[in-house]
């Protein structure tokens, strides 16, 4: 690599070293790679947003009067086909994980940065194919491509929007590799397993769900995509397929994604909660375990979604059984975040804001889980806005919360410099009431039982729903905020520290933004995770 | 209680007590764990907040907090799963001689059918106090009966039937949606539900003028088809009687054995090679895209009809019949 001319005063770093979009978009830093990645989804998240803004603004009616009722079809279908592939999932893996598991772990790279590169094109060409989709005129499938709707029924770019995450399935099932073979092999000599942090504990478990489901939703979707080309009759019951055996198939995959979808959440916030707790998280062996057994038991439940498809009331009885016992992990995990807090020395700063916000959320969430796992409850709310609401306190209330958290956390590790913290709690305040409000009113919208996907609707749900669309003006204003003044700081934001936390992990041992190589000799680890011990506390005035 | 409280949906079935009874139940007790959690959170941030002259305590974990906080949700949540279970076992299994009506689900309209002939669009007239047993199929996408006030919900599928059932505490109207994601007009696939007093319901089946029992129209379909060349009563014909064939295990030529429920007759029928009865030829021509959805219904409902032991008055009179036949023993 050639030194570029670097400015006098700045220390040589991973953003300076080189210069160009060529030395961007050949680089396989993984630090560049994650903010590629970032870049991408941002993209996404705004697109996705867009048309949750265009959903909620045509339910502020009972009738169907802002758009189409295909039009609105399309709009929830590419909402939820956007977040879900093109946000959620790759958020905190790609760009956080990406950044941070080399550091935290001690490693130059991940185990194959070519290969990591290579899946960022994968991303893009997945995403290109999701463009072609939305420009194309749209689908309008539901992000979960019921058949036989989706084979037989519908005439919309139905095999496109198969392809787009058909193809970013491998991106994903790259980056769990890699991370996988990371995790294990490349660890600092003292970084043993029981001294990972736990936002790395949370990566492995989200990327063996990764390598070990995706294929399954390649598969399903790639048998959607035969079947509506060439009539293979395995979804089809007039050729003797079987319509639920999709669903089977879905879900597989698409139960265990909802866990992608908040356990590197729950890594970013016990890191979160460590740090401005200052001290060792409670219970570590058993958050760590918990993580594990979460991902593990996620693959057995996934029939919850099919109480009422007309599976087996015996089969329907194992799965809500083990829906249970998935809930005890996220149970501990909740548990033992708040036992942290106790006597520690709190400090609350915008991250920490956020991690308040996701335990508060996700708790709602897992809670009302509780109620939807329950058989005889299930039956009443699935498939209406109940199940919206349970679903969003999980993905945005915990997922985007932990994400933005953890944004704002490693921000001045990523760029160098701090955002500016007075903007950064009032768009913490605002996406947290703008969030309750949105979606709160969806449960008691549900349990009236207002189906979901309805284009128009009875009025004596409109009260609800004029109470939803309000909150999600302030929702949008919130995820505008750090938009802007994330900008903003990489040129005037104040310079960071290497540790201006005064934060436990290697992450924050290496310079602010750390150089190509992340350290300048592999450290050598002495002591457990969480140290904070043996770490002077930052005084508040000074964060 | 919660029956005149806002935003609550009306309560007018069994089934709809007993699914709120849980509700609240998991309303109180999430509600009031989460505020448990969420004051100690609040709690600890202001008594533990970061200032000058406080330290953080180190503190490794507990053993002891952790199995309790493993076990103790544990067992509730084992005590919820089993309430869950219950009800949905109840909604799972109807009771005996509940009133079938059958439906066809299509984008995007709901057709039904009384056992007494009455056909219905949209609108489901059903009278308080009796079961009432939904036997339902598809034409095309999978749909999904929903009815808020009854708290059910039973997906529709195409190429089977599903079923669902429900007992009318309440007359009035009462929504009935799709709730299934089916295409375009997903969100105006809705209806009525009209639960009536039995003398006023009585009074709106005679009021449609005289239509033929479900069952009667399958007998007619049954000899117009040529099903009654084969299968005959005396046991002469070339395909096993179906007198007292339904609700009865068949032994299958592959070894199986089935319960001939309403699925299997449908099967049989639209399918004959895909189940053989132990002792028979597969020579029985598949009726596949010959008889509509309405017509494998009539079918259905008459094969039912041939019961061995209770006649059933809602049958034409050749029905009833042919359900006095001697018992034949299934030999198949
Ligand atoms: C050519 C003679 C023939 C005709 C016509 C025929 N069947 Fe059959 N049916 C059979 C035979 C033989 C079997 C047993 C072998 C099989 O299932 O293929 C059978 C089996 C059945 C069974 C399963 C019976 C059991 O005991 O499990 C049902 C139900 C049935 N038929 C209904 C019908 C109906 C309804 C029609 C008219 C639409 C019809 N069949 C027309 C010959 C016939
Ligand atoms: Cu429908």
């Amino acid at each position: 690599m050639t030194t570029a001319a670097v400015p006098m005063r700045e220390r040589e770093n991973y953003l300076n070293q080189e210069y160009g979009i060529k030395s961007w978009l050949l680089t396989t830093d993984h630090k560049r790679i994650a903010l590629l990645y970032l870049l991408s989804i941002t993209f996404f998240f705004f697109i996705g947003g867009f048309f949750a803004l265009l959903i909620r603004l045509e339910l502020l009616t009972p009738a169907g009067d802002l758009v189409q009722a295909d039009t609105y079809n399309k709009l929830f279908t590419m909402h939820g086909q956007v977040m879900v592939f093109f946000f959620l999932i790759p958020a905190v893996p790609a760009v956080l994980g990406n950044f941070l598991i080399p550091i935290m772990i001690g490693a130059k790279d991940l185990a194959f940065p070519r290969v990591n590169l290579l899946s960022w094109y994968i991303f893009i060409l997945g995403s290109a194919l999701m463009l072609y989709t939305i420009l194309n005129g749209g689908v309008d499938t539901g992000w979960t491509f019921y058949t036989p709707l989706s084979t037989e029924f519908l005439t919309t770019n139905v095999v496109a929007a198969a392809m787009a995450i058909f193809v970013v399935g491998f991106s994903s099932i790259l980056t769990g590799l890699n991370f996988i073979v990371t995790i294990h092999r490349l660890r600092a000599p003292g970084m043993t397993w029981s001294r990972l942090p736990l936002f790395v504990w949370a990566n492995y478990a989200t990327s063996i769900i990764f390598v070990l489901g995706t294929p399954v939703l390649a598969i399903s979707l790639a048998l959607v995509g035969l079947e509506r080309m060439f009539h293979l009759g395995i979804f089809d019951p007039r050729l003797g397929g079987d319509p639920l055996l999709f669903q089977h198939l879905f879900w597989f995959y698409s139960h265990p994604a909802v866990y992608v979808m908040i356990l590197p959440g729950m890594g970013v916030v016990s890191e979160i909660v460590a740090c401005f707790s200052h001290k060792r998280l409670f219970g570590y062996r058993f958050m760590a375990l918990a993580l594990i057994a979460i991902a593990v038991l996620g693959f057995l439940v996934w029939a919850h979604h099919m109480f009422v498809a007309g599976i087996s009331l015996y089969a329907a009885l194992i799965f809500s059984f083990f829906s249970y016992m998935v809930a005890i992990p996220s149970a501990i995990k909740v548990f033992n975040w708040t036992a942290t807090l106790y006597k520690g020395s709190i400090s609350y700063t915008t991250p920490m804001l956020y991690a308040f916000g996701f335990i508060g959320l996700f708790t709602m969430g897992g809670m009302t889980g509780l109620f939807v796992a329950a058989l005889g409850v299930d039956v009443h709310v699935t498939d209406t806005y109940f199940i919206i609401a349970h679903f969003h306190y999980i993905m945005v209330g915990g997922m985007v919360m932990a994400y933005l958290g953890g944004m704002h956390f490693w921000w001045p590790k990523i760029s160098g410099r701090m955002y500016p913290e007075g903007w950064g709690k009032l768009a913490a305040l605002l996406i947290f009431i703008g969030f309750n409000l949105t979606f709160f009113p969806q449960f008691i919208l549900g349990y009236m039982g207002m189906p979901r996907r309805y284009w128009q609707y009875s009025p004596e749900f409109q009260v609800l729903n004029v109470l939803s669309t309000a909150g999600a003006s302030i929702l949008a204003v919130g995820y505008l905020l750090p938009m802007v003044y994330f900008l903003w700081s990489m040129r005037y934001g104040k310079i960071a520290d290497d540790n201006p936390w005064g934060a436990a992990g290697l992450e924050w041992m290496t310079t602010s933004p750390p150089t190509t190589s992340n350290f300048d000799e592999i450290p050598t680890v002495t002591w457990e995770a969480y140290n904070y011990d043996q770490l002077t506390e930052v005084p508040v005035e000074r964060q | 209680m919660f029956e005149h409280f806002p935003f609550w949906p009306a309560r007018a079935s069994t089934s709809a007590g007993q699914v709120d009874a849980l509700f609240i139940f998991l309303l109180l007790l999430c509600g009031l764990v989460c505020l448990a959690i969420f004051a100690l959170i609040i709690v600890f941030a202001l008594r533990y907040r970061r200032r000058a002259g406080h330290q953080a305590e180190h503190i490794e974990g507990s053993n002891a907090l952790e199995l309790t906080w493993t076990v103790v949700p544990g067992c509730i949540f084992l005590c919820i799963f089993v309430w869950g279970a219950y009800i949905y076992f109840q909604e799972r299994t109807p009771p005996e001689g509940a009133a079938d009506v059958y439906t066809v689900a299509k984008q995007w309209m709901w057709k039904f059918q009384h056992e007494e002939g009455q056909r219905e669009i949209n609108e489901l007239h059903v009278p308080v106090g009796r079961d009432v047993r939904m036997i339902m199929t598809s034409q095309d996408a999978i749909h999904s009966f929903f009815v808020p006030a009854f708290r059910i919900k039973q997906d529709v599928l195409p190429g089977r039937y599903t079923t669902a059932w429900f007992h009318a505490t309440k007359p009035g109207t009462y929504h009935l949606f799709c709730a299934e994601y089916c295409g375009t007009m997903h969100s105006g696939m809705i209806g009525d539900i009209v639960v009536m007093e039995p003398a006023q319901y009585q009074a709106w089946l005679s009021g449609g003028g005289s239509t033929l029992p479900l069952a009667a129209t399958g007998e007619k379909l049954f000899s117009e088809l040529g099903c009654s060349t084969c299968h005959r009563s005396d046991m002469q014909g070339r395909g096993p009687n179906l007198v007292g064939l339904f609700g009865k295990p068949v032994l299958l030529e592959d070894g199986r054995t089935m319960i001939a429920d309403e699925n299997y007759l449908r099967e049989c029928i639209q399918n004959p090679t895909l189940r053989i009865p132990k002792g028979y030829k597969p020579i029985m021509p598949t009726f596949q895209g010959l008889v509509s959805d309405e017509q494998l219904n009539a079918l259905v409902a008459y094969i039912k009809s041939l019961k061995q032991s209770q006649p059933k008055q809602a049958a034409g009179s050749s029905v009833a019949a042919a359900s006095q036949q001697p018992p034949a023993t299934q030999v198949h």
